[in-house]
């Protein structure tokens, strides 16, 4: 597989995510080879690929999530707006404010509503009340809950649904304003309805968030993202428009996935 | 057909069962034999007259019948331990001529010599005003009663008196302070000496008046015979309660039994602790387990989080955790040689030489107290305390760790706002068994600071109020001293079960306001609905 082959990967205008040459190693083992793409800012990027090709330990470099795991060694850069992550200058702290992520499972906080929807901002230091009502307010509607919650704003997060409980993840993601939201399968845990409604939602949050997610779904990959990435094994096979993926695959190892000869 | 019967497990369902069922057997028989023995104690019991073959005859309670060999014999209490030196004795039943229920004999609670049976024959009362025309027992009443407030200013007397001594106290120990650092001659020692001076005379006037309002007091006397026949002349201060059981109706014993539970509860025990109240144990029980939870809880608490938190996983912390786990299991008394040698010896001793030199050799931390007894528990019941907190953060989701630092909280804000929130209820549970096992260890207590009779409590109204050097009273201890090691055996039996029983209700009370409070913690905190 050649991952610099012209049509395979195509190159984006003013993208707000830079890979370049990222290989990733578990102790040992190599989990990312020499990843280099860029990803377009305010679209809706998928990543697509078997289990175990990476795509998960991918996203969560973005947010440097992967810093909690003993033993990690990562090589390359990602750039965000043009600046190196990896940087030692680089605060973590900030990078996770300006780069939000949704779970594969909803895991609110076993708090009420709204002080899950302002964790957030509290942990920022903001505790102003206005301020705090005005953000749980935007960020619920934003997610699509609003209209659910608004009366039980003080209940515990806990009594929700899962399709609920997984937008209240988003809208929680939402209110510390990030530039990027990273989806790690959201939807893998939820019946067809609360999928229905999370992909509705992703949709219209287009344009405003840079979204990457990662899916299995090869349906929902097509039918929510501008653009898409296969990854197999750990390296980049193909990425370009999703349309073009999806109907003309430079790559018989995308075709043969997303067809379903594999994966 | 067989092998099917083994292959379902039908005899196993029944191995467990029976199992269950045995165990929950012997819980309620150790429950039914001390409620059964506490609960009756109190309970007015008729006095019995036995006339026996000779010219013997007593007046007592029956305490417990037996087939003997030589045919059915009772123990009965007899009391008067002034005049028949046994208050216990055994009978046989064929040696009995005639059983009576006599509605005038009296049994009264003394402060001195255990009780006393017999009848009331007459009164002299020259310091109280009581009606002459009334019977001897309406008249003997009366006087009790009239008796009361002059008994409470006695009291007075005392709790003042025994103020102006710890003041006394003090003052001595600061005058040995200023003798020690060779302020021999100074203006501030002669001050403190002329104080010393006129608080001794306040203290002695205090005591003359105290001892004269007494010996008024103690004129009042009555005249009792017991079964026998034997006058038996009582002073009134020296009487306690005095009741005909014969002839009280259901409401007057549930009265009776009730003021004596009360008294159980409020009061100091008398007769080598063998009657009377309980609050100086009680209270020791509940103070030392507040004063170990304040040391072993925040203790117990951050060494877990370390653990589970900060520390990296690796050998040395597999190390530490299994070391911490064999904690748990020392035996106590270890703990208690310990606490003796470290804290006592070694802490005390030290705290002693550096700011309590010049009352050497007398020791002030350097003996047993309450902060060492304490302190001890406390090291006993960390393991507990540190394997729950590491438990209750090891069993939170790790999602919720990530999406809070995917929300930019630092390890800081996540512990402090998602974690030790949600783990809680499980440290909770470590708290409650710490406190049920610090409760009930009676061992290391016995070398560091338990005393049978404490004269004043840690806690009270002399500055600086909260006094840990003091020794203090037990309730585990009391059981075993006044069990096994009191000298009227079988006056103490009762006291035992009563001891026992209230033991157990403060080891109820105390785990299960943890238990309502965790029930609380877990309803605001759980992650699954």
């Amino acid at each position: 597989m050649m991952n610099d082959s012209p049509q395979a990967i195509i190159s984006i205008d003013e993208p707000i995510v830079e890979v370049r040459e990222l290989s990733l190693f578990y102790g040992q083992a190599q989990a990312l080879f020499d990843l280099t793409f860029d990803i377009p800012r305010q679209q809706v990027t998928a990543l697509i690929g078997p289990s175990g090709c990476g795509k998960s330990t991918f996203i969560r470099c973005i947010n440097r999530m992967n810093d909690l795991i003993d033993g990690l060694a990562i090589s390359g850069t990602i750039s965000l707006d043009g600046r190196n992550i990896f940087d030692k200058s680089v605060d973590v702290i900030d990078l996770r404010r300006r780069v939000g992520m949704v779970f594969q499972k909803s895991n609110p906080f076993p708090k009420s509503i709204y002080e899950n929807v302002v964790f957030g901002l509290r942990i920022g230091g903001i505790n102003e009340k206005p301020i705090l009502d005005e953000t749980a307010e935007k960020s619920l509607r934003r997610a699509a809950l609003w209209d659910e919650v608004k009366d039980r704003l003080h209940d515990s997060a806990m009594g929700l649904s899962g399709g609920q409980m997984q937008r209240l993840c988003i809208a929680r993601a939402i209110a510390v304003s990030p530039e990027i939201i990273l989806m790690d399968e959201p939807c893998s845990a939820l019946d067809p309805k609360s999928t229905a409604y999370i992909e509705e939602l992703i949709r219209d949050l287009n344009g405003e968030y840079t979204i990457i997610i990662v899916t299995h779904n090869m349906q929902q990959a097509s039918r929510i993202s501008d653009y898409t990435a296969f990854l197999y094994e750990g390296e980049l096979v193909e990425y370009g428009l999703t349309k073009k993926v999806f109907t003309v695959p430079a790559k018989k190892a995308t075709e043969d996935y997303i067809t379903g000869r594999f994966g | 057909m067989k092998n099917k019967y083994w292959q379902e497990g039908e005899p196993f369902v029944w191995g467990t069962g029976a199992a269950l069922t045995l165990v929950l057997l012997l819980t309620f028989s150790l429950l039914f034999v001390i409620f059964r023995n506490g609960l009756g104690v109190y309970w007015p019991a008729p006095l019995v007259l036995f006339e026996m073959e000779g010219d013997d005859s007593y007046l007592a309670k029956v305490v417990q019948e037996e087939e003997h060999t030589a045919g059915l014999r009772y123990q009965l209490k007899i009391a008067n331990r002034d005049l028949y030196s046994l208050d216990f004795t055994w009978i046989r039943a064929d040696n009995i001529q005639e059983r009576k229920r006599p509605l005038d004999a009296v049994l009264l609670e003394r402060r001195s010599y255990g009780d006393f049976h017999g009848f009331l024959d007459s009164l002299v009362l020259p310091g109280l005003e009581v009606k002459e025309d009334a019977s001897s027992w309406r008249r003997l009443q009366a006087a009790l009663a009239a008796l009361a407030p002059h008994e409470a200013k006695i009291k007075e007397f005392q709790e003042k008196l025994s103020a102006l001594n710890h003041r006394l106290t003090t003052l001595d120990k600061k005058i040995a302070k200023l003798r020690y650092q060779g302020e021999e001659n100074s203006p501030a020692l002669f001050a403190l000496q002329e104080k010393k001076i006129a608080l001794r005379h306040e203290f002695e006037q205090h005591l003359s008046r105290q001892g004269a309002l007494q010996s008024t007091l103690q004129q009042n006397r009555a005249l009792f015979r017991d079964a026998g026949g034997r006058a038996m002349d009582i002073p009134l201060t020296a009487i306690v309660r005095a009741y005909q059981p014969n002839q009280m109706g259901f409401f007057a014993k549930i009265r009776l039994y009730l003021s004596k539970v009360w008294e159980l509860f409020s009061a100091e025990p008398r007769e080598s602790n063998t009657e009377g109240g309980l609050f100086p144990a009680i209270f020791g029980t509940v103070m030392l387990i507040f004063v170990m939870s304040i040391f072993s809880f925040p203790l117990g608490v951050l060494s877990g989080i370390y653990l589970r938190e900060y520390a990296k996983e690796g050998f040395l912390v597999r190390l530490v955790r299994i070391a911490v786990n064999n904690l748990a299991g020392i035996p106590s008394i270890v703990y208690g040689i310990f606490g003796l040698a470290f804290f006592v010896y070694g802490i005390g001793g030290s705290i002693d030489q550096l700011f309590f030199a010049e009352q050497l050799p007398a020791p002030t931390f350097g003996t047993g107290g309450i902060l060492w007894a304490s302190l001890t528990l406390g090291l006993l019941t960390v393991p507990v305390v540190i394997v729950s907190t590491e438990e209750a953060l090891g069993a939170i989701p790790g999602g919720l760790r990530e999406s809070s630092f995917a929300l930019g909280a630092t390890k800081f804000q996540t512990l402090t706002r998602i974690l030790l929130p949600m783990a809680s209820p499980g440290i909770m549970t470590g708290f409650i068994l710490a406190m049920a096992r610090a409760a009930g260890e009676v061992a290391p207590l016995m070398i560091t600071g338990v005393v049978k009779l404490a004269p004043s409590l840690p806690l009270d109204g002399n500055f600086p109020f909260l006094h840990l050097d003091r020794k203090f009273m037990h309730l585990g201890f009391h059981i075993y001293d006044i069990g096994f090691q009191s000298p009227n055996v079988e006056a103490a039996k009762p006291m035992v079960f009563v001891t026992a029983m209230l033991l157990l209700g403060i080891v109820v009370v105390m785990t299960s306001s943890a238990i309502i409070l965790r029930n609380k913690m877990k309803k605001k905190f759980s992650v699954t609905h």
